[in-house]
């Protein structure tokens, strides 16, 4: 798999990065019907990110990341609706510290594991997750879900709207946030530490790197990555349902980075914008075809196009450059 | 010349002045329903049924006005997706009414984006007794399980005296459960046990084993349509409850029509409760089900998800035709509270105007075979016109 | 609590029905993974597949119920064939995530498919008269089926006991699970090995899938829903081993039917509470030699 990273790379912005974000401030603008739309992208790719960081970067593979987004969702929606608080960046707060909580004790159980038993580990505490939620119904809402939830104006000012225009900013500012500092990370010798333990463990054991240590390091930043994204979630769409949780939000979650490029920051960004919009306009049309074609192509990134989109990219880019 | 050419131009402005009245005037309805996942068998019967009355009825809206039902997938119980969904449907198609809702949750997570935008919604399913208090928007034309299973539970604790009760581990269940053991406690039943099931569940035996293993006189059941109510009644059979003298009733939700021929001989004798039947022998009923059958298939039969759609969209165009295509939101309201159909293929309807829920028949209905098919026979008329009990007992709360 | 020792009984005759049809339909995963080192989540589409062989030819073509089983094994193995060559083969130098993700693809394309072929709805089983029924034992009565399901797993799992034990196909495998390299370098074919096995554990997975649809009902949704608990029998078990599934699979059955007995509402939440300890205790598996 390509990667993006180097150590030796300028950690500076190159100006190309600018790109998405003056995208996604025209969007505000040139398309305020699709602003629900758009926060949900946003949440998706920081969502994504999270996993990036941990599958892309320091290759773990886990099915069961949608635990720290539910988490994240479900603090959020029972520290609204039962609890009374709804100050929105109390409630992303409170629900980064919980997930990077629940990172930290689960990934000092799974992160000494590796190969089936690790991935089964991962399932496995994901369904339980779900399971707890599911019964929980008196804080959780099970089934039906948890509603009533309210969140005050952010700042004060700036109600959650029917349109989605706050939730659309508020996403994006805190997916900045968010993209800023997986940049620093990821361009520190923390980044190469995991760059390397992705390619080659044991070699990374063998010149003194606390492996265990720098996994759960980036387990539990990865964590509290996702509970935010699921704290988004929540505020945005005021309901939390069972669906934030188990294993369909993380295989959908992988459908989507590899479509973008795993491995790669940007990768991150494309594959929800992407993926979502496709679902926004196809599933519609065809929900039965649409479901296969996922399938399809997700068989077919991984037998021809590894890199998925950007992958594709990268190449068309380079022979552009070999003809000249 | 002069003269020719100014009658052409009076004609042609008489011509366009006559049309101007009769410019389309389109009224956008939001149809939500589930297409993919699970759910899409009961999905697809509100399809079918919002479908063929649209195909029948079409032409039946006054002259220059048309409807344009929009109709979205929301993938199963997904209440954020039902919400996002509605929103745009608010937003970026303006739809002035709203309908179809199979699933409980979806339905109470946009009620706020109803009372929010004052889009009328009217349900063709969810079923959650407390719907139609969450907006001043929002009415039903299906039913509330309390309709079916409170008399169900009275009329059961006349021949039994000792019943348990097998619910799946879901809000309608809950429900069921509940409306059960109050119509048969309030009837001087005494019930012996409860177990929820869990949803994701692939083998009742062991819970039809507990049940044998405490010897009541009636098993109450309630699951969700299809595999789930089929494997519970295998079990049943399969352990000789039966034989053991344990009646199997439920409400129709278990031996919904559409699935009942896949349910085998396990249903025969089950007992329910319901407002609809396809074998309903009533005029309304067998013209729907023929017109049912000669457009989606001769096999098939409508369930009541069917019939809730038809019924609803007969409101609906009562609506649309009362207001002659401009849709006022509280206007709207007003005529659903006061609607009556007494020709639905279910017996009369009404909407109560002080809940804005349905108000209809329910009939006791055993499972036979009928000319080598399985049918829910409807052999009395449990109650007549009956308003939801739930809301008779929690008035003012 | 006279009515506690005819209840352990029911528990563990129905428990051990389906332990044993959750084995048939696992154990090919287990070599499978311990012998290619694929990690093929698709699984129960496998499974599923031979659930809707079985319900259509029945339905569809009449045929008896003698005839359909192992048509469900044939199809069912001839299809995967067709996929390992194609597909999977490409994928076996290729790391973790490529796989998980491939299989995943497999399974959303299978689910897709059944729907548009089959419907959502679940098929029904339409099971030969003499198989239908109670049969009393032990002054308890019992449903036929759940004996012949019992007695016909019992007897695929020793014919596949004997034949990886005592057959120079079985010697082969064995040697290929334990030190793949070797085995090549002793002349063994691994590419036509991997196929035949693969045929096997497909095949085995349809047959188990056809034979349990009466108690793991078969609708689109199968691979989604069952796929945790197939990865806990074989991970429980042990990758590569037949013993360690067994038991696992058993363990299984037993005590998820112990719990909707005697525990419903808890009902699956011990099974994987129960896989994380167990998984932590043991990361190889109950009965494994290695991750």
């Amino acid at each position: 798999m390509t990667s993006f990273i180097g150590y030796g790379a300028d950690p500076g912005i190159r100006l190309i990065e600018w790109l998405p974000w003056l995208a996604a401030i025209a969007a505000f603008f040139l398309l305020p019907d699709y602003l629900s739309l758009g926060a949900r992208v946003l949440t998706y790719i920081l969502f994504a990110l999270s996993l990036d960081l941990i599958l892309g970067y320091a290759g773990i593979i886990t099915l069961g990341h949608s635990a720290f987004f539910g988490i994240g969702a479900y603090v959020a929606g029972i520290l609204s609706a039962k609890l009374g608080v709804i100050d929105p960046v109390l409630l992303l707060v409170a629900a980064a510290v919980m997930a990077g909580a629940f990172g930290v004790a689960s990934g000092a159980v799974i992160l000494r594991t590796h190969g089936l038993t690790q991935l089964m580990l991962t399932l496995a505490i994901a369904v339980v997750c779900l399971e707890i939620a599911h019964k929980a119904t008196p804080i959780t809402g099970g089934a039906d879900g948890l509603s009533g939830v309210t969140i005050a104006p952010v700042f004060g000012a700036f109600r959650f709207d029917l349109f989605g225009k706050t939730a659309y900013v508020w996403c994006l500012t805190v997916l900045f946030a968010s993209w800023w500092l997986t940049r620093r990370i990821i361009y520190s010798p923390f980044g190469a530490a995991l760059a390397g333990i992705r390619e080659n463990r044991v070699r990374m054991h063998a010149i003194g790197v606390p492996v265990y240590r720098r996994l759960l390091t980036a387990y539990t930043i990865s964590a509290m990555m996702a509970g935010t994204a699921g704290a988004l979630l929540a505020e945005t769409n005021q309901f939390v349902g069972l669906n934030v949780l188990g294993f369909e939000p993380s295989g959908e979650l992988m459908v989507m980075l590899i479509l973008g490029g795993v491995g790669r920051l940007y990768g991150a960004f494309v594959g929800p914008l992407v993926y979502l919009i496709a679902q926004d306009f196809l599933a519609k049309q065809f929900p039965e075809y649409w479901y296969f074609g996922i399938g399809l192509m997700l068989v077919v990134v991984v037998l021809f196009a590894r890199g998925g989109i950007l992958g594709l990219v990268d190449k068309l880019v380079a022979r552009w450059r070999k003809q000249n | 010349m002069r003269s020719r050419s100014f009658v052409t131009t009076l004609i042609l402005a008489v011509v366009l002045l006559g049309a101007a009245p009769l410019a389309a005037q389109t009224v956008k309805v939001g149809f939500l329903t589930t297409y993919s996942g699970p759910g899409a068998a009961q999905g697809d019967q509100l399809d079918k049924g919002a479908k063929l009355y649209l195909k029948l009825n079409g032409g039946k809206l006054p002259r220059g006005v048309k409807i344009d039902l929009i109709a979205r997938d929301d993938t199963g119980p997904n209440p954020d997706v039902a919400k996002r969904i509605v929103q745009e449907l608010i937003v970026r198609d303006k739809v002035q009414l709203l309908t179809g809702f199979v699933w409980t949750p979806n339905a109470a997570a946009i009620a706020p984006l109803t009372a929010e935008a004052k889009v009328p919604y009217i349900s063709m399913n969810a079923a959650g007794v407390n719907i139609v208090n969450l907006s001043p928007y929002m009415a039903r034309v299906s039913f509330t399980l309390w309709q079916s299973t409170y008399p169900l539970g009275q009329w059961a604790a006349k021949k039994f005296k000792r019943a348990y009760v097998a619910v799946s581990d879901f809000a309608p269940g809950h429900e069921a459960q509940e409306a059960f053991t109050k119509g048969f406690t309030d009837g001087g039943g005494e019930i012996i046990d409860a177990v929820r099931i869990p949803l994701a569940n692939p083998d009742f035996v062991p819970y039809m084993q507990r049940v044998k293993d405490s010897k009541p006189d009636v098993l109450f059941a309630f699951n969700p349509a299809g595999k789930q109510a089929t494997a519970m009644m295998k079990a049943y059979s399969d352990l000789g409850l039966e034989k053991a003298g344990i009646k199997y009733i439920g409400p129709g939700d278990i031996t919904t029509d559409e699935e009942l021929q896949g349910m085998g001989d396990a249903a025969l004798g089950v007992i329910t409760a319901h407002h609809y039947s396809a074998f309903a022998d009533r005029p309304a009923n067998k013209t729907f089900v023929a017109a049912y059958k000669k457009a989606y298939g001769e096999k098939l039969n409508p369930g009541f998800m069917a019939v809730g759609a038809w019924d609803a969209m007969d409101l609906v165009f009562h609506v649309i035709r009362e207001q002659k295509g401009k849709i006022d939101p509280n206007r709207t309201m007003e005529l659903i509270k006061g609607y009556k159909n007494p020709n639905s293929p279910r017996g009369p309807i009404a909407i109560d105007p002080d809940t804005r829920d349905i108000i209809q028949n329910e009939y006791l209905r055993e499972v036979r075979k009928v000319g080598g098919q399985l049918a829910n026979v409807e052999i009395e008329t449990l109650a007549t016109q009956i308003k939801d009990p739930w809301k008779e007992f929690n008035k003012g709360k | 609590m006279e009515a506690f020792l005819p209840s352990v009984v029911s528990i563990a005759f129905h428990g051990v029905a389906y332990g044993m049809i959750l084995y048939v339909i696992s154990v090919g995963l287990s070599v499978t993974m311990g012998l290619m080192g694929f990690v093929n989540l698709a699984h129960g589409a496998f499974a599923m597949a031979g659930g809707y062989v079985l319900t259509s030819a029945i339905s569809r073509l009449g045929l008896a119920f003698p005839l359909a089983l192992p048509l469900a094994f044939i199809v069912v193995a001839a299809v995967s064939v067709l996929l390992e060559r194609w597909l999977y083969s490409r994928l076996y130098e290729a790391g973790e995530l490529e796989q998980v993700l491939f299989t995943i693809g497999l399974i959303f394309m299978a689910v897709a498919t059944a729907q548009v072929v089959f419907g959502m709805l679940q098929q029904p089983v339409l099971l030969p008269e003499y198989l239908k029924g109670r049969v009393s034992l032990l002054g308890r009565e019992f449903p036929l089926y759940r004996l012949f399901l019992i007695v016909a797993s019992g007897a695929i799992i020793a014919a596949l006991w004997f034949g990886v034990e005592r057959t120079l196909w079985g010697a082969m495998v064995r040697a290929a699970v334990d030190n793949r390299t070797m085995a090549q370098s002793i002349g063994i074919n691994t590419r036509r090995l991997f196929t035949v096995t693969f045929a096997l554990g497909s095949g085995l997975a349809g047959l188990g899938g056809a034979l349990g649809a009466e108690i793991i009902a078969i609708q689109p949704t199968y691979p989604f829903e069952h796929l945790a608990y197939f990865l806990i029998v074989v991970a429980v078990g042990g990758l590569g081993s037949l013993r360690g599934p067994f038991a696992a699979a058993l363990l299984i059955g037993v005590s998820d039917t112990a719990c909707k007995y005697w525990v419903p509402e808890f009902g699956a939440f011990f099974i994987y509470v129960a896989t994380i300890l167990i998984l932590l205790w043991r990361p190889a598996g109950l009965f494994g030699t290695r991750v």
